[in-house]
């Protein structure tokens, strides 16, 4: 079974034998993999019953709970790495989701997609709301909540304390980009933060 | 009746057996210090023991219930507890599972308990029976186990009670059970809980009849308390959604001119309730187990997850939404102490109306989740 490309590229972030705690896990085919392939032990976190289910019968452990108000189950430093891969845009409160996973885990990996790529810009002059592959949604039906850009996640990784190890931006179409980070905000369909709390 | 063209999804036609566990020569050491010079045990089993004996899922049950959790007696008019989740094809299925399901020490359905003779005095122990402890259910089931040569469990299963005796085994035992459900149950009771239950014993203990635990001699038993217990004890198990939806307000069909009869239908099924209980519940048993409850604390024994920190056993924690007896907070916390230890637990809230009930019916995401685990667990078998 290979794994999604996202995922593929957030497991390669996470170090053997790692204890990953998966927020937003989805079916589980991250945890699944860096258990089997990476050493690693791990729980998911899902609300999506088809997918908790799914998590489950893959056997990976899954705990249905609500990101936005049920994280103090979590001990302080309970984790190798903290994974919020594609879901910070669907929670309510970003901010209090991400102090959470610093007071977990020794290192976070955080993937946005990012609002800011020029695509979304054209659309936006053009009067239209942004949609692309990334942010495939329309207005009326998206599940993402919050929009940010990467110079504005900066700013809220800034006041938080952490600080980037490593940041990896993602073409429109999704595959590492290898030059231009100077115009990542404007470039970049998407991208992946290694964080280290405060 | 049993049905009489064969139900491909039933485990069929099945019999409770018996079995001396415990004998003068060696008897069941209790917990608390005491020793029990005999124990029987009735129990079923469905399915087959396969050669290497790793397929063998034991059942707990809940507080009233017995160990003919499937299939059918013969005259009966219905199949066993838990036959909805039990047979070829089912969740726990018995085309790949062998289920043994027992009724638990301090019982009344055929497993020794306080109303069983005492071989010292040749009566009925009454108040004279120790007290009991979960580690001392749990202590029976595994020489059930051993009874019939099974070393270790796929999976221990149980909802309430049933629930907190898997969770005991699972903590003090994790070699011998690879897959541990526990479903509506508690690490601890709260203040409302044991409310509850001392208010079913005081009925109990002052019915007349009572007699200070020796009813079984003078030939009585204490009907009205059992009765009384046993229909507050149907108000928690359900919720206040599917008591309203189920009774409203509507009359009871015989009812007469108001007055003080059983006026309202919720009054006739809860008094219908109460009384079909009296012929298959015992009131000591009833006393002793929801002792057995209250006491239950078994995260606040010292070194209590030192034995599952060296030989992980893999849980599912299920809730009921509506369930008021033991909601999603006593779940949650069962989910919090086993997650802090790193154990692989998984947990869900079922969405469901019907209260603490829910773990008895077929509601189509709780079976679901019951299946997914279960298959899951028979594939990676006990490794």
């Amino acid at each position: 079974m290979s794994l999604r490309p996202d995922l593929a590229l957030v497991a390669s972030l996470v170090p053997d034998g790692s204890r990953v705690l998966d927020l937003g896990c989805s079916s589980g085919d991250l945890l699944a993999h860096l258990a089997r392939d990476q050493g690693c032990r791990g729980t998911g976190v899902e609300i999506d019953p088809a997918s908790v289910l799914a998590a489950i019968r893959l056997g990976v452990p899954v705990i249905e709970l609500d990101l936005d108000h049920q994280l103090d189950d979590f001990a302080d430093d309970s984790y190798d790495v903290v994974v919020l891969s594609r879901t910070i845009q669907t929670i309510r409160r970003p901010q209090e989701v991400l102090r959470h996973m610093g007071r977990i885990g020794q290192r976070l990996i955080v993937s946005v997609p990012n609002f800011g790529w020029y695509g979304h810009r054209l659309r936006l002059l053009r009067g239209r709301m942004p949609m692309s592959r990334e942010l495939p949604y329309a207005w009326y039906d998206t599940p993402n909540l919050r929009h940010t850009t990467l110079v504005d996640l900066q700013q809220l990784f800034d006041n938080l304390g952490f600080t980037v190890e490593r940041r990896i931006t993602l073409s429109p179409s999704g595959h590492p980009r290898r030059t231009g980070e100077a115009l990542a905000n404007l470039l970049a369909g998407a991208a992946v933060y290694v964080l280290r709390p405060a | 009746m049993v049905p009489t063209t064969p139900d491909p999804g039933s485990v069929g036609v099945v019999q409770t057996r018996t079995a001396r566990l415990f004998t003068p020569d060696s008897p069941l050491r209790l917990a608390g210090g005491a020793t029990l010079p005999v124990v029987d045990v009735a129990y079923e089993t469905y399915g087959t023991l396969s050669p290497a004996a790793d397929n063998a899922v034991m059942v707990c049950h809940a507080l009233t219930g017995d160990a003919h959790a499937a299939g059918w007696h013969p005259g009966d008019r219905r199949p066993g507890w838990w036959d909805n989740l039990i047979g070829p094809g089912k969740p726990l299925d018995t085309t790949r599972c062998f289920v043994i399901c027992a009724n638990l020490l301090g019982g009344c359905q055929g497993t020794t308990g306080p109303s069983s003779t005492n071989p010292e005095t040749g009566t009925a122990y009454g108040l004279d029976f120790p007290l009991l402890q979960m580690a001392d259910l749990v202590e029976v089931h595994r020489a059930l186990l051993r009874h019939l040569g099974i070393e270790r469990l796929l999976a221990a299963i149980g909802g309430s009670l049933g629930g907190m005796q898997v969770l005991e085994w699972g903590l003090s035992h994790p070699g011998e059970v690879a897959n541990a459900i526990v479903i509506a149950a508690s690490s601890r009771l709260n203040a409302q809980n044991i409310g509850f239950s001392a208010v079913a014993r005081h009925a109990i203990m002052s019915d007349r009849s009572f007699d200070g635990g020796r009813y079984a001699e003078a030939g009585v038993s204490p009907d009205t308390g059992l009765s009384i217990a046993r229909m507050m004890a149907h108000i928690t198990y359900l919720s206040e959604e599917a008591l309203d939806s189920k009774f409203g307000r509507d009359p009871n069909p015989h009812a007469g001119e108001p007055g003080f009869g059983v006026d309202f239908a919720i009054e006739s099924y809860l008094a219908h309730q109460g009384q079909v209980f009296l012929e298959r519940f015992d009131a000591l048993s009833y006393l002793y187990l929801t002792r057995v409850m209250d006491y239950f604390d078994p995260f606040a024994a010292p070194g209590a997850l030192d034995a599952v920190g060296v030989d992980p056993v893999t849980w599912l924690v299920l809730s009921f939404a509506s369930d008021w007896r033991f909601g999603t907070a006593h779940s949650r916390r069962i989910v919090r102490e086993l997650e802090h230890v790193g154990q692989p637990v998984s947990f869900r809230e079922i969405p469901s109306t019907w209260g603490h009930d829910s773990f008895l019916l077929e509601i189509e995401p709780y079976h679901a989740t019951l299946a997914a685990f279960l298959d899951r667990a028979g594939e990676e078998g006990l490794r």
